[in-house]
């Protein structure tokens, strides 16, 4: 079955890439410079962000993490294609 | 300020085989000059950060070198 | 404990179907300088750096598993529907005899995997400095790898990849003052 993605697929996924890269980027930040109050606001409130994007692509795509930190949907679709590399 | 790449003159022989490449230049990026990162630096918009591949334009290494000149390996 | 995440950090796009750029790849996947090296370094050697920089080897060491499979997305890509006929022409010949089109550890040479690439003193000095210097090792290998390709898509990635490791020896040299801080004067914030 060959399974086809939309483009506002690709658009969602580029939208969580770029609010998780920030936060990728203020994390290691924050390990050389534990007292930055203001990056660790904006780490908190990227965090917000990026919570609430994963709810709306997994509600559409299925889940993004295993082993219980994400929901699974019937039948088990943490399994399926497309994988990262794939996509 | 700083600049993000150096340049040099090897010296060329007039035995060598090869037509000689007369400037050479190597890559100096931003964490050789910037001891310690300070707060409160400006930040690329998330999707520029993305791109870029930092959230911070001080950070940021062009490659390849934009002024590339004459006959200058890579 | 590690959890994965099922996206790339960055959209790996290859433009160009050209197998040859796979081989060079490699390097930065199973190569001396490459993202696995960098992972099991810092992973390895957080457990005995001083606590106050652990964080940041485990928050580093993760983010270059994340890095390899880009690397290997590229790989993969270059590679997934080409001919026998063409991967030895593209110089893959001799890794596909031995393993068809599955990746697999080793250098753009065929040199394989090996944890004498990387090290761990137990000193948090030599091991930070070797840190900082295998971030400047591996800018400069995706500075030769961009040199070879005129793939636009992959170049991207590439230059990505490049820009992390500037950022990565940012944050050990970081390290390496907050090792070298008197106890008694904070020089630095």
């Amino acid at each position: 079955m060959n399974k086809q993605l939309p483009q506002e697929y690709y658009e969602l996924l580029e939208e969580i890439q770029a609010v998780d890269f920030v936060l990728v980027e203020l994390n290691l930040y924050l390990d050389t410079h534990p007292d930055d109050y203001d990056a660790i606001e904006q780490f908190n409130t990227f965090t917000k962000k990026s919570k609430e994007l994963k709810v709306v692509y997994e509600k559409k795509y299925g889940p993004l993490m295993n082993f219980g930190r994400s929901y699974s949907n019937y039948p088990w679709d943490w399994k399926e294609a497309p994988w990262p590399w794939q996509v | 300020m700083f600049t993000q790449f150096k340049y040099w003159e090897p010296y060329i022989s007039p035995f060598d085989p090869c037509p000689p490449m007369r400037i050479k230049s190597y890559s100096t990026p931003p964490q050789l000059y910037i001891p310690f990162q300070p707060k409160g630096l400006p930040q690329f918009k998330p999707m520029e950060a993305l791109y870029r591949g930092t959230l911070w334009p001080a950070l940021f290494s062009p490659y390849p070198d934009p002024k590339k000149r004459g006959d200058q390996d890579e | 404990m590690w959890y994965y995440e099922k996206k790339l950090q960055y959209p790996v796009r290859v433009s160009q179907c050209n197998p040859m750029l796979a081989k060079f790849l490699i390097e930065q996947y199973g190569g001396a300088d490459g993202e696995l090296a960098a992972a099991l370094r810092y992973l390895n050697q957080r457990y005995t750096i001083p606590d106050k920089v652990a964080g940041l080897l485990n928050d580093i060491g993760t983010e270059e598993f994340a890095h390899l499979e880009m690397i290997a997305t590229m790989v993969y890509k270059l590679t997934k529907d080409a001919t026998p006929e063409q991967m030895k022409e593209a110089g893959l010949g001799a890794h596909y005899a031995d393993h068809d089109k599955a990746l697999f550890f080793h250098n753009a040479a065929g040199a394989p995997f090996t944890a004498t690439y990387f090290q761990a003193k137990g000193d948090p000095i030599a091991d930070i400095y070797e840190d900082i210097a295998a971030e400047e090792k591996a800018r400069a290998t995706y500075q030769w790898l961009i040199n070879m390709s005129d793939d636009p898509d992959i170049n991207d990635g590439l230059k990505f990849l490049r820009e992390r490791e500037v950022v990565h020896s940012m944050r050990f040299r970081e390290a390496a003052e907050i090792l070298k801080e008197e106890r008694d004067k904070k020089t630095y914030y």
